[in-house]
C-alpha cells in the first residue's frame, strides 16, 4: 500500500511537440524582422579596417555606398588587380560619381536630402590616392557627409 | 502549417546578414569658388600637422612618431590652454591638419583618423565628467552641444600631395 513505487520500469513520457509551431513562428518572426538583405553583389574585395571610435549609421535609407577595392579573385582575369570603385552593381569610373550622386539624391525626398550620407567602404589595402580622388569627386557633387566604413576592433588588429 | 513556417524560417536564416554599418563620420569641406580672398591665416602654434607618407610612416610636427603615441600627443596639443609654447592657445582655436600621400594605405589612414577622434572623444568625456559628472554619451542634447562647442572637432583633411617615401 505504499504510495511510492520502488524501482520498476519507468517509461519516460514523450516531450509534447504541441508548442513546436509556436517556437518556430517566434524564430521566424525574429529573423523576418532582423533580416537586411544585401542589395548589391560585391565585385571588389572588401576587408574593412578596424577602428574603435565608431558611430552607427542610422537610417539605412539615407545612406549611399561606394565600394572600393581590388576586383574579386574570379574577376581578376578580366579586370586586373588594380583597385576599382563599385557603384551599385557595376564597376565605375571616377567621373561617374557626379551622375551617381544626382541619382542617389533624387531618390530620397526633398526634406531629407541634407541628411544623405555616403559610406565609403574601402578595402584596407587600397591606397589613399584613389580614396582622395573619390573625396574630391564627392566634394564637386556636393555630397559632403561621408562615413569611412570600419569594423569594430582595435586598430591593426589583424596584422 | 509548421512545415511552411519551417521553410520560411530556414529561408530567412540563410539570407540574414546581421552586419550593422559602422564607421568614422566626417564632413568634407565644400569646394570654394576660385576668386575668393584667402582665409585669414591661422597661427602656426594652433595647427597640429599630422603627416603620413607613402611608407605609412607618421610624422607629427615634422618629427617621426608611432601611432600609439599619437592619441596622447593630440590630447596634449588640444587641451594645452596656452601653457606650452608650441601647442594650441585653446581648444576652440586648435586645428588638426591631416595630410597624406597618394601612396598611404587606407588602413593607416583610418588608424590615424581613429586615434585623432579618440583624442577628442576622451577630452569630451573628461570635460563632461568635470561639468556634469557623466559620460559624454549620457548627456542631454543641450549639454552635448555645450561640450561640443568647448571641444570642437576640427580635423582638416588637406588636399592630397605627392610626398613620396622616405
Amino acid at each position: 500500500m505504499s504510495k511510492f513505487k520502488k524501482g520498476g520500469a519507468k517509461a519516460t513520457p514523450a516531450i509534447s511537440t504541441a508548442s513546436l509551431p509556436d517556437i518556430v513562428f517566434i524564430l521566424l518572426f525574429f529573423f523576418m524582422v532582423t533580416t537586411t538583405m544585401r542589395e548589391v553583389t560585391l565585385l571588389v574585395d572588401n576587408r574593412k579596417p578596424y577602428a574603435t571610435e565608431i558611430e552607427k549609421l542610422e537610417r539605412k535609407s539615407l545612406v549611399s555606398y561606394i565600394y572600393v577595392g581590388a576586383p574579386k579573385a574570379f574577376l581578376r582575369g578580366q579586370f586586373g588587380s588594380e583597385p576599382r570603385l563599385q557603384l551599385n552593381d557595376s564597376y565605375a569610373k571616377l567621373n561617374e560619381i557626379g551622375q551617381w550622386a544626382i541619382t542617389e539624391r533624387e531618390a530620397i525626398n526633398e526634406a531629407e536630402r541634407a541628411l544623405l550620407t555616403v559610406s565609403i567602404k574601402a578595402d584596407k589595402e587600397v591606397k589613399m590616392g584613389l580614396v582622395t580622388d573619390i573625396k574630391q569627386e564627392l566634394r564637386k557633387a556636393q555630397m559632403l557627409k561621408i562615413n569611412y566604413s570600419t569594423r569594430k576592433g582595435e586598430i591593426f588588429s589583424d596584422r | 502549417m509548421a512545415d511552411i513556417a519551417f521553410l520560411l524560417l530556414i529561408f530567412f536564416l540563410v539570407t540574414t546578414t546581421m552586419d550593422t554599418d559602422t564607421g568614422i563620420a566626417r564632413k568634407l569641406p565644400p569646394i570654394l569658388p576660385e576668386n575668393l580672398p584667402p582665409p585669414p591665416p591661422i597661427k602656426e602654434k594652433n595647427v597640429f600637422v599630422v603627416l603620413i607618407n607613402s611608407n605609412d610612416n607618421l610624422f607629427v610636427e615634422d618629427d617621426y612618431m608611432d601611432v600609439k603615441d599619437l592619441r596622447a600627443e593630440a590630447k596634449r596639443f588640444i587641451s594645452n590652454f596656452g601653457r606650452l609654447e608650441n601647442y594650441s592657445d585653446n581648444p576652440q582655436k586648435a586645428v588638426i591638419s591631416l595630410q597624406n600621400d597618394r601612396g598611404t594605405s587606407y588602413e593607416m589612414f583610418i588608424a590615424v583618423q581613429n586615434e585623432l577622434t579618440a583624442a577628442y572623444n576622451e577630452l569630451r568625456d573628461e570635460e563632461s565628467d568635470k561639468r556634469f559628472g557623466k559620460n559624454f554619451d549620457d548627456l542631454t542634447e543641450k549639454q552635448k552641444k555645450e561640450i561640443q562647442e568647448f571641444y570642437p572637432q576640427k580635423i582638416s583633411e588637406a588636399e592630397p600631395v605627392n610626398l613620396g617615401g622616405g
